[in-house]
């Protein structure tokens, strides 16, 4: 049972990656129509918007240590970043919750991107095949992937979380198991509550706004509501700045999980594309569903448990393509995806 | 008004493939190697775009299909001869097997649902011959010839080394002729001669297809598939033969691959490798019968002179001009060569996309108007 609820938990930190990459790609699909292959990039950016603030922060004044000597007999130098000296405990503060932090940066920035992106290019494309949307978000993914690569390099770099949130929590003993049975990280924890957070705000503005009203009878029928005198487009834009911010936020937040990476964008679009088909495309709800149910059968696939079970029926341990095998089987048996309406996207 | 008929377009691309390495020369992209993967690559693209040029049916997953060629071809080389035939015989029926079952099902949906169940496919496959099948594919460190491989038809090697790839007895790597014309060092070897008659070969393929029942009906699904149904038709038979070609020729390209170094791995198939051919496609023109080579060679072409050049060589080719200008230059220039290369093919693909969707072709046909004037003509004729 322990075991169970363990491999729950660690399907719950990318479960929650993917639903808020595929929340962001549903909300684009829904309102625009536009199959955006550069989400993952956005995701990308806001782990680089992070990691951008965090060098940032630590922009050091360097001075010399009058009483230390280094093991070549050089004077120690003690790096103490600007931020520190200028605002004292503030600024200790700054660089330690650089992360957290860097979602509030990311906001404005990740809108801006996604207004920009959607006005500058993708506007040109409503009425082009969805062949020529994805062929042309493809080499915006592209040329964004490569032009981190270029600032950042190709390595990974590590960010660390505030020291209050480094530690683990011991889970078992919050519902009453035995101590030391479900040691899980504070960080994915709150990733989890995070996330949940975001997608309950993001539903909330849908539902409870005005804005989000008439963004919802626009997903329903956009040319009623343009036929109403309502600019659609202009809102129809904000959600794709929202969608981008979204997924920046999602990429920020992840960033003390797995050590951000160029490339790490595409890894995580192939497996969101995935989820947004089998919760079944324009279906917001579907692509929360399907992005958590695919990030915890993904845990439980590698459960050594279900791995010898596996392995007892003569079958090949299935970890590393269970989504996939999720995905043809759902594609096969329910073609419009978990929840995904009919008539959209039908061909 | 057609500009040439299909036989004198055969004869002048055989004339042309024929003659690569003379004509490559002055580009400094003549050595065997790269012409090689010119061809091989060419008839990758050939065979995507049977695919996706005249159904419209984008497929992300083809590197799969490029891998699965690979392998059975190294299998081959291990258990039975190093002769080629084989080997590309036995690519080509499992790459073939391989797209008719991944075709079948992901067939069943079309748009962005078939290009997304092919990533996954392609995607899969990946994984699992990275981790799962690791006996069949030997994992991370791919799959490579061994000196105690059996080979039961050429018998173990006696001399204590590993044996090269072969047509009958012609070493494919040997260069069979090496004279120097207008001062190139030209190098004539078989294993591009080999390739080189299979791109003839497909391509001649293609143009059959392009110009039969079959190529037409490819068409009318591009256009309008609802209409096609409606008339009673069933086109699910003619996707999925079109599916099956363009993965086989997936597999003769992979096989090709592993006779130049025969060695498989699975990176071949990662999906980036099925997005290039992508990009080959559309750059070059897609729908059209030159275009994927095209933008075949210009991909492969570009990637080798593009990711050679390096701050060094940026420095001597504006020493010239003064230095601030000089050095300005060098670094706006340099992030988009060398290892930025990528970059630039992002960017370039963007820009083709955007503004050219008929790829190289339609560019080569626009500026060609311009210069006879049939654009004038042509706006005329509508005017009136």
């Amino acid at each position: 049972m322990d075991a169970i609820l363990l491999q729950l938990l660690n399907g719950l930190d990318k479960g929650s990656a993917y639903a808020l990459i595929a929340l962001g790609l549903t909300l684009i699909f829904g309102t625009l129509g536009v199959v955006n292959f550069a989400h993952g990039a956005l995701f990308m950016i806001g782990a680089f918007i992070a990691v951008s603030f965090s060098k940032l922060m630590e922009i050091s004044k360097i001075t010399i240590d009058p009483d230390k000597v280094d093991f070549l007999g050089n004077p120690a130098k003690i790096k103490t970043p600007y931020v520190i000296e200028w605002f004292g405990n503030f600024g200790h503060w700054l660089v330690e919750w650089s992360v957290p932090v860097s979602v509030l940066l990311a906001i404005p920035i990740m809108i801006l991107i996604g207004i920009i992106m959607e006005r500058g290019l993708i506007k040109h494309f409503y009425n082009r095949p969805h062949a020529d949307q994805i062929l042309v978000t493809f080499g915006l993914a592209i040329v964004l992937q490569e032009t981190i690569k270029l600032f950042f390099g190709a390595n990974p770099i590590p960010q660390s979380s505030p020291d209050l949130l480094k530690g683990s929590v011991d889970f078992g003993v919050l519902v009453g198991f035995a101590e030391n049975t479900i040691i899980y990280p504070l960080w994915r924890l709150v990733y989890f509550c995070f996330s949940a957070v975001l997608i309950a705000s993001v539903f909330a503005f849908l539902r409870f706004t005005t804005f989000g009203m008439v963004v919802r009878a626009g997903m329903e029928d956009r040319e009623t509501v343009g036929l109403l005198g309502i600019n659609i487009d202009r809102r129809f834009t904000i959600m794709f700045g929202v969608a981008a911010a979204v997924a920046g936020t999602a990429g920020v937040m992840y960033t003390p999980i797995n050590p951000p990476n160029y490339h790490m964008g595409m890894d995580f679009l192939v497996l969101s594309f995935v989820v947004v088909v089998v919760g079944g495309m324009g279906s917001l709800r579907g692509a929360i569903a399907a992005g958590f149910l695919l990030g915890i059968m993904e845990s439980f696939a590698s459960m050594p448990l279900i791995k010898d079970a596996i392995a007892a029926i003569g079958l090949p341990s299935i970890d590393q393509i269970i989504i996939y095998l999720v995905a043809v089987v759902v594609l096969l048996v329910r073609p419009r995806g978990l929840m995904g309406k009919a008539g959209v996207m039908e061909e | 008004m057609k500009l040439m008929n299909d036989r004198t377009l055969l004869i002048i691309f055989a004339a042309f493939v024929l003659a690569a390495p003379l004509i490559f020369a002055p580009t400094g992209a003549a050595y065997p190697d790269l012409l090689q993967r010119f061809a091989i690559y060419g008839i990758f693209a050939i065979g995507f775009n049977i695919l996706f040029g005249l159904t419209g049916y984008l497929s992300f997953g083809h590197a799969a299909f490029l891998g699965v060629g690979s392998y059975a071809s190294v299998w081959m080389f291990k258990l039975l001869t190093m002769n080629i035939i084989p080997a590309l015989i036995l690519a080509v029926v499992m790459a073939g097997l391989f797209s008719l079952i991944i075709g079948y099902v992901s067939l069943r949906r079309s748009g962005i649902y078939f290009s997304i169940l092919t990533l996954a496919f392609a995607q899969m496959s990946y994984n699992l011959a990275y981790s799962v099948l690791t006996p069949l594919t030997n994992g991370e460190t791919g799959l490579q010839l061994r000196l105690d491989d059996p080979r039961y038809l050429d018998g173990a090697s006696v001399e204590g080394t590993l044996p090269s790839t072969n047509l009958f007895g012609l070493e494919m790597k040997e260069v069979f002729w090496n004279p120097n014309i207008l001062g190139y060092d030209l190098q004539f070897n078989y294993g591009y001669y080999v390739c080189a008659v299979l791109l003839i070969a497909s391509f001649y393929i293609a143009m059959r297809i392009f110009r039969s029942p079959f190529g037409l009906m490819l068409r009318a699904v591009k256009t309008n598939q609802n209409r096609l149904r409606y008339t009673g038709i069933n086109t699910r038979p003619y996707t999925l033969t079109a599916f099956v070609i363009s993965g086989m020729f997936a597999g003769l390209a992979g096989g090709l691959l592993a006779t130049m170094d025969p060695l498989a791995g699975a990176e071949r198939m990662q999906w980036t490798v099925g997005g290039e051919v992508v990009l080959m496609v559309v750059l070059g023109g897609m729908g059209t019968l030159i275009g994927p080579i095209l933008g075949a060679v210009f991909i492969k072409y570009f990637e080798n002179i593009f990711s050679k050049i390096n701050e060094g060589v940026l420095h001597s080719w504006f020493a010239i001009m003064p230095e601030w200008l000089d050095n300005t230059l060098v670094a706006i220039v340099s992030p988009f060569v060398g290892k930025g290369w990528h970059l630039t093919l992002g960017a370039l693909f963007m820009i083709v996309v955007i503004f050219l969707p008929g790829g190289l072709v339609d560019g080569a046909k626009r500026i060609g108007g311009w210069i006879t004037g049939a654009n004038r003509r042509k706006a005329k004729a509508e005017a009136e």
